[in-house]
């Protein structure tokens, strides 16, 4: 027979939410499977590929890691959460560049470099290779996801910035 | 409002790349106004938003949840299964097993040998045994544990020299021989002639170890049965209709009666591409419990699912003339398969057919077999059997240009395979940009200034490749198109393309968006794209072999002509314009010379079906008839080939064997961008993955047979992270074909190949020192570093190729020859058969 389930309280995307689940889930199964969120996506659910990150108080965690009882009274942005009327700097920029291209690790990317661009709103390409060295992505090589990021970060900081020609349109 | 007007801000909606989406000047309302531009995927939103639906995000009302018990024996003869207590587990629904499903099937209808689940033996670790569904994933896994499986087993074979050395027991009772699953034997022109015209000759082996797809997105099914007995299957496939007819034949159901539905695929690289037990076990237990059923797999499992490179040994032997010419070569490759047929004899027939596509071989002998293994079975990863060979051949030509005293690059450009011809083996070459690329990456790197001049420890290399735009002929013999679209123009001006193709990340459906666009005047963010149903959409062959963009957007552009055709004179008429001044553009149809008369793309639809009827359009794709008659020939004929070059630094470090890669620059020849923006990811994508099969990703296996897998982890399983993965100059060269649309050829593959060589021929600049095996870790390097130290052969690689028991060769003469593109001996056998049926 099932276990006991349990209730919590906690603050997801900027709204309060109350859950009830199996004790022993992950706030990853607790996201998808009792609140619909599948945004959050999985790759290994041993805490190994970064796919399932989302912010939890502010910081990127591995949801696979996370004991759903142990987000009580704190937290929780997931990729849901990011656009409002538009969308985030980051998604416009991901889209943009085509810094998604199965879009599986995609949201993942996203909270990690949302996390990196509310602690330091100019990072270097070094920062943020460092910041997104624990997410795997195997269709883009990166690269477009660093100049995503780099464009967001410009915008987000009130520059005017467009994507580079080369970026678009590699060299002729 | 007038051709050519500006967009607003695509910032915030689903557009374009603003200002790149509408920059065709309004007083040139022929040139190209979509194509060619950078884009936004259309589901880009959906995916930056997490909005994208993939399998295991579905979940349906009393939905099951099933898992499979696998074998944890790499060879061995079931004995008995008994199900007794999983069965009376709470919450367990239904248990399946081998013989509930004795129908077999297989990708190829050559190699028809798998099962749903294990009938009578299993042939690797983790070959599915019995099947379990359960009201939760918990009650699932908890019945596995109750299931009891005696085995009996068998001597399990770990290699392709372990299959030669034992042809008994078999892992299949199918096969040219023993354990050898294919053989292969195919010479064009007498190369022992092209050797003596040689002034130098080589001779190289290679290894290329096997390594897998890893996409972020393990394998997901569900299934739903309903009462009036249809099926239908949502998965993470490739290739749908394959699935189809494989459900179709296993659960001998009307395939009129099977719906398959590839969701958007968390990238394939050719990992999804196979019809999988998965899928038809849920499909079973859908019809068995009358209840939706999902799996998805865990990540260990996926790598048991693998399909990926196949590990193979190369011997080339190479005859060229002082100038470089090439005047024979002779070609062996040594393929380990793993424990099913898969795709594997297209597999091996691969590593033969494209050497020839890049510089003229005038006379070219190719043998290649195919072992099973007690192993994961291998099948296709992305470029699908050249990878290997293409390896072999830039590191074999590299030190071909040494021994001759000439620059890698020049000897290349002397020696480009011309455009508009037929190589030895009867590959017809269209447009051919590799002299460009060369140029490209060589002034780009500085290469002049570089190569042989840099301070030991650092090092740049060269090399180049081709691949398919598609494969020329169908997996299953038939004269059907390889692709279809159907579009229908609703009255309110919206416009729906279906195709059965599938969109697995690298932007088909933007594809069919943006050619629709192009023709019809309109924006592809205003078109409706539902793909890869095949309830729904035509049939399109699936994603693999490189073929969507040109055949899927073949198919788009005959669509949307016809659409424009049966709109175009009804428009007209209404304008009372002559047909030839009509233009359609920027979501309008108006008189060319004089813009202003005109009306808008939902009025010139109301126009023509006032008079025609419901406005929709059909078009459909065939590859052109290859002129290669031999048996073997339908492996590499393409309607267009690619063609990359690549130069890539590295930094060696002599006391520890770590090779560092700092830079990497790429050219890619890809007809024509139809999205600039994805083409270029697709590039950057390829060199990624490229550099993970150069210097880290393996597949490997452990115990005394090896036949346990190593690590079935994504920790373990070294891919690139941010840390590892380069910097890339990316140069696209467009040299359009006339086989693509609007001149456009792969770019989903090609560029990935000539990454490894060119890393590899790298470090011997680097260090001076061979690894002709990949991946190029610290401890080859290590070892072939002591090697030059001791004074041996400075290198590290495989010394021996083994005796294989060879067929009779197949001799096809060359075109140059005389040759028509049949086999000599078959040439006589068609005749004596022609003969026969007169006599009759």
């Amino acid at each position: 027979m099932p276990d006991a389930k349990v209730s919590i309280s906690f603050t997801l995307n900027a709204e309060p939410c109350e859950v009830s689940f199996a004790p022993h889930k992950t706030l990853l199964e607790v996201l998808r499977e009792d609140l619909g969120l599948t945004g959050t996506k999985h790759g290994c659910e041993l805490g190994e590929c970064g796919t399932c990150t989302v912010l939890l108080d502010d910081h990127a965690v591995l949801s696979c890691l996370v004991l759903g009882q142990a987000c009580a009274g704190r937290t929780v942005r997931t990729v849901e959460g990011m656009a409002g009327a538009a969308l985030h700097p980051l998604q416009t920029a991901f889209a943009d560049l085509g810094a998604a291209q199965c879009g599986y690790c995609t949201p993942a990317f996203l909270l990690t470099a949302q996390a990196l661009l509310e602690h330091n709103p100019k990072p270097s390409r070094d920062e943020i290779k460092h910041a997104l060295a624990g997410n795997l992505c195997r269709c883009t090589g990166y690269i477009k996801i660093y100049e995503a990021v780099e464009l967001a970060a410009a915008w987000m900081r009130g520059e005017k910035a467009e994507p580079s020609r080369e970026a678009l349109y590699g060299r002729r | 409002m007038a051709g050519g007007k500006k967009k607003a801000d695509g910032r915030s909606g689903g557009r374009a790349v603003k200002e790149h989406f509408s920059d065709g000047p309004p007083d040139r309302p022929t040139a190209l106004r979509v194509i060619g531009k950078a884009h936004r995927k259309v589901d880009a939103v959906a995916k930056v938003t997490g909005a994208t639906k993939f399998a295991d995000d579905l979940a349906l009302p009393r939905m099951l949840y099933a898992k499979l018990l696998r074998s944890p024996h790499p060879h061995a003869r079931i004995v008995s299964i008994d199900t007794s207590q999983a069965t009376a587990l709470y919450g367990v629904k239904a248990v399946l097993v081998g013989k509930d499903l004795p129908i077999p099937f297989g990708i190829l209808p050559v190699s028809q040998d798998e099962h749903t689940l294990c009938v009578d033996s299993v042939r690797f670790i983790g070959d599915p045994v019995v099947a379990v569904a359960a009201t939760t994933e918990e009650a699932a896994t908890a019945a596995l544990d109750l299931i009891a499986v005696t085995y009996e087993p068998l001597r399990a074979i770990g290699s392709p020299e372990d299959a030669l050395a034992h042809p008994e027991p078999r892992i299949h009772d199918y096969g040219d021989s023993g354990n050898l699953h294919k053989l292969i034997n195919l010479e064009f022109g007498d190369v022992e002639e092209g050797f003596a015209e040689a002034a130098v000759i080589r001779e190289d082996l290679f290894f290329f170890e096997g390594n897998t797809h890893l996409p972020m997105e393990q394998h997901a099914a569900l299934a739903e049965w309903s009462a009036d007995g249809k099926l239908t299957l949502w998965s993470s496939t490739q290739t749908p209709h394959y699935v189809h007819r494989a459900l179709a034949k296993v659960l001998e159901l009307p395939a009129s009666r099977i719906r398959v539905i590839a969701t958007p695929n968390g990238g394939g690289f050719g990992g999804k591409s196979d019809p999988f037990n998965h899928e038809i076990a849920v499909a079973k237990l859908a019809m068995l419990t009358g209840r939706p059923v999902k799996i998805t797999l865990t990540r260990e499992e996926v790598f048991y699912c693998h399909r990926g490179r196949h590990p193979t040994l190369m011997a080339v032997k190479t005859g060229v003339t002082r100038d470089g010419a090439i005047t024979a070569m002779h070609f062996r490759s040594l393929l380990d398969g793993g424990a099913y047929g898969s795709y594997g004899v297209a597999s091996t027939y691969y590593t033969g057919a494209l050497q020839t596509v890049t510089y003229p071989i005038k006379r070219y002998k190719f043998q290649g077999a195919r072992a099973f293994t007690n192993k994961p079975p291998c099948g296709p990863k992305r470029g699908h059997g050249t990878p290997q060979p293409r390896f072999a051949l830039e590191v074999h030509l590299d030190k071909i240009a040494e021994e001759l005293g000439l620059d890698p690059a020049e000897l290349r450009l002397k020696h480009l395979q011309p455009p508009d011809s037929l190589t030895a083996n009867y590959l017809r070459v269209g447009s051919m940009g590799l002299g460009e690329c060369i140029r490209k990456v060589t002034a780009g790197s500085g290469w002049r200034d570089k190569f042989k001049r840099l301070p030991h420890g650092k090092g740049v290399g060269l090399a180049c490749s081709s691949y398919l735009s598609g494969a020329g002929l169908p997996i299953y013999w038939n004269h059907m198109p390889h692709s279809g679209v159907q579009l229908k123009c609703d009255r309110s001006g919206g416009v729906t393309v279906f195709c059965g193709s599938t969109d697995i990340g690298q932007g088909s459906d933007s594809i069919l968006a943006y050619i629709t666009a192009e023709v019809l005047g309109i924006d592809p963010f205003d078109i409706r794209i539902v793909t890869a149903d095949t309830d729904l959409t035509p049939v399109d062959l699936g994603s693999y072999s490189s073929r969507v963009t040109l055949m899927s957007g073949n198919a788009a552009l005959q669509a949307a002509e016809r659409a424009r055709e049966v709109i175009l004179p009804h428009a007209a008429r209404k304008l009372d314009v002559p047909m030839t001044r009509i233009v359609f553009a920027d979501g309008r149809v108006f008189d060319v010379e004089e813009p202003d008369r005109g009306m808008s793309f939902a009025e010139a639809v109301q126009v023509a079906e006032s008079v025609v009827g419901t406005v929709g359009t059909v078009g459909s794709y065939t590859p052109p008839k290859s002129p290669g008659r031999y048996r073997g020939a339908g492996v590499g004929p393409s309607p267009a080939y690619s063609y990359s070059a690549c130069v890539a630094e590295v930094d060696v470090d002599s006391a520890t064997g770590i090779v560092r890669v700092p830079k990497i620059w790429i050219a890619h020849d890809v007809g024509r961008c139809i999205n600039a923006a994805t083409a270029i990811g697709q590039v950057e994508g390829s060199v990624y993955m490229g550099l993970g099969e150069a210097l880290m990703e393996e597949m490997t296996y452990r115990e005394n047979r090896q036949v346990v897998h190593k690590f079935p982890s994504l920790l373990e399983y070294k891919s690139p992270t941010t840390l590892e993965m380069c910097d890339v100059v990316t140069y696209i060269v467009e040299d359009p074909d006339p086989n693509g649309p609007y001149g456009a050829k792969e770019v989903g593959q090609g560029p990935l190949l000539p990454v490894m060589p060119a890393v590899a021929n790298a470090v011997y600049d680097a260090v001076g020192v061979r690894v002709d095996e990949v991946p190029i870790t610290p401890e080859k390097v290590l070892k072939a570093l002591r090697h030059k130290q001791k004074g041996d052969a400075p290198r590290y690689g495989p010394n021996a190729f083994p005796e294989i028991p060879w067929p009779e060769p197949t001799r096809v003469p060359p075109p140059w020859e005389g040759g028509d593109g049949k086999a000599r001996d078959q040439a006589a056998t068609l005749a004596g058969g022609v003969r026969e049926e007169r006599q009759h």
